[in-house]
């Protein structure tokens, strides 16, 4: 199985902005007709990185990565991804941007290939057989290529959404609960193609209300709560989450905690 | 992104479409049944003299493809809210504009299908001659079908992604649709009469100022109606 | 600023509960023209000699239907000035605009209809003008639909901004396909030819006919940033309240 080639390390290109961090967002407020999703959300992110936004459900992570992808504008506040202003070059940052959204956003109609095909396309790029084979066995979707999408389980969609990811050959990948839907199995691929991605360069931000499941390949975590964000120590997180499930708690993170208490 | 590229993203977004449509034909069966049952009904509401039908068969033939195209545009949009692919969709690099192009593309190809059934339908029901009128009759299809389709798939941008869906999208359209209907089934009228007074040719005028004008405004507004 | 933050900044939150005097002054000088401009036509003009003073309802019917134009374009500029610069407040002068074009366009209907049946002894005439406004009517009672039926602020102003461009693009082709079409169809002349001694009335009722538009948009735009000002006081509050730090 080739490797695929990931994103450029070291040097990024830049127009405007920080030209240090993968995400940069301050201040980042939403609103909703009354509602505030966000009110004071911010964060960074090198490259290299992941980093995990850690809240529960209706604390603003999905619309945080939202604004991030550019699929929505803030409120207030600004913010830039590799650069690239998010309102005023969304089209620079999409390029770079991959998304396992909190749906499959995939077409039922459609087969495991087809609708992989097309994300190549929409993407402007023309799809081979052999890079679109290679993403399905990495997901182990390599049997299902050719069934429509509409028979799959929820975790075989997220799966297929995973391969589409990888695809799309991005520098920063943003997963809003990758966990959910997916067995140790999944989960466990989740995680090896984000360690294999930070390896090459790129940067990650994970969402998820269950932060024990992301430990290992997490170097940062923030927590957000009622739409405010704030940078957090593993340990506090892991603590809270090991007080309900004290059977997981992996080791190299407790390693660096013990470094950054001791 | 080059404009080149961009056609093939149009291009891959209608065909896309078309492969779904395709497997389930769930709107193809849907529309063209009800189009069936708009002609039929017409005829029973004017009455079985043949002469009446004919002269109402260039209004019912359009009726009953608005109608039936009505049903078919909210429903491509529901293809991309149904498990969030739309937000998929807008994340891709590249213009907006280019999914309007494939929305409408597909829409296009869609109705022309509808049409091609509808028509000869039209045609045995209400006695109309198809074959000597048939090269203007297809130049009015053509426009008509156009201008009526691009506002359509750019209405259905907006109504379907609202509650009250069924009733805001013909609220919307039907009026901006009246240049349509008027050219159209004058031309139509006046084209299987044979045109004696070459009637027609200043009505597909119209057609192509409306079409040009609303293809224009809907290419350049639609970035505004998609986005979240 | 970012862009969006339009209605939740200070300076438009402090918009004063009553309008300048100039809108008071504005309203009166509408309604003393429009009783003016109907005293004088009584007066001045005779009646004629089929119709007897009905001929007079075409006075204000006329106007006011420029003026239901004139709204209408006024929707169209500020929905592309709002497209173009993305500031709340050309969002609330089209909403504005709109509604009362709306009004208008009932009104010359109306006013069309009763001249038409003592005329032509019918209720409606598909007379060009007439029937370009019913369509008129239709579709800005859609943009005013849509506004209503949309909650999001910001689309609301991006989608009823489109929606009021296309509109008005269609005015002239609309009006263009029905002359047509009733030519073909009828043969009967629209009520064009105005006795020259009547256009002094005319002209005066088109002067109280702007008044009044002007009037009535620019109370309505007020009322509007008035509901948008509150509406951004409990945005604010929202914000501030909702949540302790973590």
């Amino acid at each position: 199985m080739a490797r695929r080639t990931g994103p450029v390390t070291a040097t990024i290109q830049t127009s405007d902005g920080d030209t240090s961090f993968a995400v940069a967002v301050s201040g980042i407020a939403r609103r909703f007709g009354h509602r505030w999703a966000l009110r004071d959300a911010s964060l960074h992110v090198e490259p290299g990185t992941v980093a995990a936004l850690v809240g529960h459900n209706g604390s603003g992570k999905t619309t945080l990565l939202r604004i991030i992808a550019t699929t929505l504008r803030p409120t207030r506040g600004s913010g830039s991804v590799f650069g690239h202003d998010l309102v005023r070059e969304a089209d620079g940052i999409r390029e770079l941007v991959a998304v396992l959204g909190h749906t499959p956003g995939l077409y039922g109609d459609l087969t495991a290939r087809e609708n992989l095909e097309f994300a190549l396309r929409m993407s402007g790029r023309a799809p081979t057989r052999q890079e679109v084979d290679e993403a399905l066995d990495r997901v182990g979707l390599a049997t299902e290529a050719d069934e429509l999408v509409r028979t799959f389980s929820a975790g075989m969609q997220r799966r297929l959404a995973l391969a589409r990811v990888l695809l799309r050959r991005p520098r920063l990948i943003l997963l809003d609960e990758p966990y959910a839907a997916f067995d140790a199995e999944g989960i466990a691929c989740v995680n090896a193609i984000l360690a294999e991605h930070k390896a090459a360069g790129g940067a990650a931000i994970v969402a998820t209300h269950d932060p024990v499941r992301a430990a290992p390949v997490v170097d940062r975590f923030w927590a957000i709560d009622h739409g405010r964000t704030t940078p957090t120590e593993p340990a506090l997180v892991l603590a809270a989450a090991a007080g309900r499930d004290p059977a997981v708690v992996p080791t190299p993170v407790q390693t660096r905690v013990q470094g950054a208490i001791g | 992104m080059s404009w080149r590229a961009e056609l093939t993203r149009a291009a891959a977004l209608a065909w896309k479409d078309l492969t779904a449509e395709r497997r389930t034909k769930a709107n193809f069966n849907a529309v063209v049944f009800l189009a069936g049952m708009i002609l039929l009904l017409f005829g029973f509401a004017f009455g079985p003299d043949a002469a009446a039908l004919r002269a109402a068969a260039a209004g019912v033939l359009w009726l009953t493809v608005l109608f039936g195209g009505v049903l078919a545009f909210n429903r491509s949009y529901q293809l991309e809210l149904e498990n969030g692919a739309l937000e998929q969709l807008l994340l891709y690099p590249g213009s907006r504009k280019t999914i309007f192009l494939g929305k409408l593309a597909a829409n296009l190809a869609f109705v022309f299908l509808v049409e091609a059934i509808v028509v000869p339908v039209a045609a045995i029901l209400y006695d109309l001659p198809l074959a000597r009128p048939f090269p203007g009759l297809a130049v009015v299809l053509l426009l008509g079908t156009f201008g009526f389709v691009t506002l359509g798939t750019f209405y259905a941008a907006m109504a379907s992604r609202v509650r009250a869906r069924e009733v805001l999208l013909p609220l919307l359209l039907f009026p901006m649709l009246v240049p349509v209907v008027v050219a159209s089934v004058e031309a139509t009228s006046a084209i299987l009469a044979g045109d004696p007074m070459g009637d027609a040719s200043a009505w597909l005028r119209l057609l192509v100022v409306f079409d040009a004008v609303f293809f224009t405004a809907s290419v350049l507004a639609f970035e505004h109606v998609i986005d979240e | 600023m970012n862009e969006m933050d339009d209605l939740t900044s200070s300076r438009f939150s402090d918009i004063p509960l009553r309008q300048g005097r100039w809108v008071g002054v504005l309203g009166w000088a509408a309604l003393l023209a429009m009783i003016g401009a109907q005293a004088i036509g009584f007066a001045i003009s005779r009646p004629e000699r089929d119709m007897g003073h009905l001929q007079k309802i075409l006075y204000v019917h006329v106007p006011i239907a420029w003026a239901m134009m004139i709204a209408y374009f006024i929707v169209f500029v500020a929905s592309i000035l709002y497209l173009v610069r993305r500031r709340e407040r050309y969002d609330l002068v089209a909403a504005a605009s709109a509604e009362v074009g709306v009004v208008l366009t009932a009104l010359t209907l109306v006013l069309g209809s009763i001249w038409a049946r003592p005329t032509w002894g019918v209720w409606w005439t598909w007379d060009p003008r007439l029937t370009t406004s019913a369509i008129l009517l239709v579709i800005f009672a859609g943009y005013l639909a849509l506004r209503a039926y949309t909650e999001d602020a910001d689309r609301r102003a991006r989608w009823s901004a489109a929606v009021g461009i296309l509109g008005f693009l269609n005015v002239i082709i609309v009006y263009q396909s029905v002359r047509w079409w009733r030519s073909i169809h009828q043969v009967q002349s629209s009520p064009d030819t105005v006795d020259p001694s009547y256009a002094l009335a005319l002209r005066l009722n088109a002067i109280a006919a702007l008044l009044v538009l002007a009037y009535l948009v620019a109370r309505r735009y007020h009322a509007a940033r008035l509901e948008r000002a509150v509406e951004a006081r409990m945005e604010m509050a929202a914000l501030e309240k909702g949540g302790a730090h973590v």
